[in-house]
């Protein structure tokens, strides 16, 4: 009973799809808040959409990502088709992975997710750079090491709901 | 599909392979990227998600908005006195130029009618507040809070009390997309007061601007400075635009290297004026038919 990942003996609750796309729209919500150029605020969707591509690899997809892509193209008034390409990449990558990440402590995880995040901003700045657009420097890219630091109180956020017993009974084991 | 007819159970069916679907997906979106980037067929989709997502934005602003009113309600009256004396104190200044400016049009009309020369046109504008920046790090762009519905059309210009600021790119119903004067791909038509040579000011990227395509001996001197020339018919002749901060001839290239920098407070945020829409300049008598749309000129690169 030390962490509450596939090595440990806790049984999870089926998530809820309500929550599920609930918590997507919130990450949505907070990459919109308008902080100008501040560098290294993450991006909260495409760390979002990376868990739950990897907790829940049949239900979050790269028919998610896409949409959510377009979404995110529009409301950063970005090229269409920029962050779409990115997550859909990202989510591939991160349901391929789903079955080997969940054996590793969260920290392990972590690093096996900021990689895939880096690709995904490697791939909108290729993108955006052969139409024509300037490098926004290094900095872009610490958005990334600050989400990978967030997937540890972030497992522990999302997966609340999942923890709580269906009925409270003393006499159960686990 | 086995031959007696038989499906998978439903326990088992997932759909197109993975990399199936990723092959999909990506070709979905390099075509949108091509369609937006190349052909900018994708205006459409942007108007009818923002209206969607309008709310929603407006909701992440919020508390943005209610510490920037919580620090304007905190502000020592000492700060505030100080700031109005300043600018009762600047009003004065400037009221002699200002008290001028009327008799000086009217004179300046009158010659202009002497000297049978075309009148040189009265605009008017509207304040807009900007609200943010735009979240997309790869170019320098701002939103407005004033849209269609306030009659801001793509093309407008914008200028702060010092200079051009930037050009609305893109109109929403209740906001505007301005890209600043700084952006790489926004392009100023100048001209240097001091001698009236012409040129194009080109953002730079990092903030700075960048006057290119003057020969190496031409005549630019630190500290010039440039306002618009008005030859595009979009913006207004005479706005200040950026000074002269670095002239770098090298004779290896055929150009000079010249950078400047802008002399509005491009990169702040506050209130704005939006210039109202320019006519448009005769068209030039051999090139007639494509004139027609004038925002096209500004979209040429290099």
């Amino acid at each position: 009973m030390t962490q509450p990942t596939h090595s440990s003996n806790r049984i999870l609750r089926p998530v809820k799809g309500w929550f599920l796309s609930s918590s997507l729209i919130l990450a949505m919500f907070l990459d919109m808040v308008p902080l100008g150029r501040t560098p290294g605020f993450p991006d909260w969707v495409a760390l979002g959409l990376a868990f739950w591509c990897v907790r829940e690899p049949l239900r979050i997809g790269m028919g998610t990502a896409f949409l959510l892509g377009i979404a995110m193209d529009v409301a950063n008034a970005s090229a269409i088709g920029q962050h779409s390409l990115a997550y859909v990449l990202l989510a591939y990558a991160a349901g391929r992975l789903s079955r080997r990440i969940l054996w590793f402590p969260l920290s392990m995880q972590a690093l096996h997710i900021l990689p895939l995040l880096l690709t995904a901003q490697c791939i909108m700045v290729i993108t955006r750079m052969i139409g024509g657009a300037q490098f926004p420097g290094m900095l872009y890219f610490l958005g990334s090491f600050v989400a990978a630091l967030f997937w540890h109180p972030l497992t522990y956020l999302l997966l609340l709901p999942q923890y709580q017993p269906l009925e409270k009974d003393m006499n159960r084991p686990i | 599909m086995s031959v007696a007819g038989h499906q998978p159970p439903p326990f088992f069916k997932r759909g197109p392979a993975p990399l199936l679907r990723l092959i999909f997906f990506s070709f979905l979106s390099i075509l949108l990227l091509v369609l937006d980037l190349r052909f900018h067929m994708l205006e459409w989709t942007r108007q009818g998600v923002e209206l969607v997502a309008y709310p929603l934005q407006l909701l992440a602003y919020a508390p943005m908005q209610g510490l920037g009113h919580g620090s304007d309600y905190f502000a020592s009256v000492v700060t505030l006195e100080k700031e109005n004396s300043g600018l009762r104190r600047q009003q004065l200044g400037t009221a002699n130029r200002l008290l001028r400016q009327e008799h000086l049009e009217l004179e300046n009309q009158r010659l202009r009618a002497l000297l049978d020369m075309k009148q040189r046109q009265s605009v008017g504008g509207q304040v807009a507040e900007i609200l943010y920046a735009a979240h997309d790090p790869f170019t320098r762009k701002v939103i407005l809070d004033k849209g269609t519905q306030q009659d801001i059309t793509a093309g407008q210009v914008i200028v702060d009390e010092l200079g051009v600021i930037g050009q609305v790119t893109r109109t929403f119903p209740m906001l505007a997309e301005v890209t600043l004067i700084t952006d790489k791909e926004q392009a100023v038509p100048v001209q240097i007061v001091r001698n009236g040579l012409r040129s194009v000011l080109f953002g730079s990227g990092d903030g700075n601007l960048e006057l290119r395509f003057l020969a190496a001996n031409a005549d630019v001197r630190e500290g010039d400075t440039l306002v618009t020339s008005g030859l595009d018919g979009i913006y207004l002749a005479g706005l200040p635009v950026a000074t002269i901060k670095h002239v770098n001839r090298d004779a290896t290239y055929a150009f000079a290297r010249i950078q400047c920098e802008p002399i509005a407070g491009v990169e702040r945020h506050g209130l704005v004026l939006v210039l109202g829409r320019r006519e448009a300049l005769p068209p030039p008598p051999f090139e007639a038919e494509e004139n027609d749309k004038p925002l096209r000129s500004k979209k040429q690169r290099k």
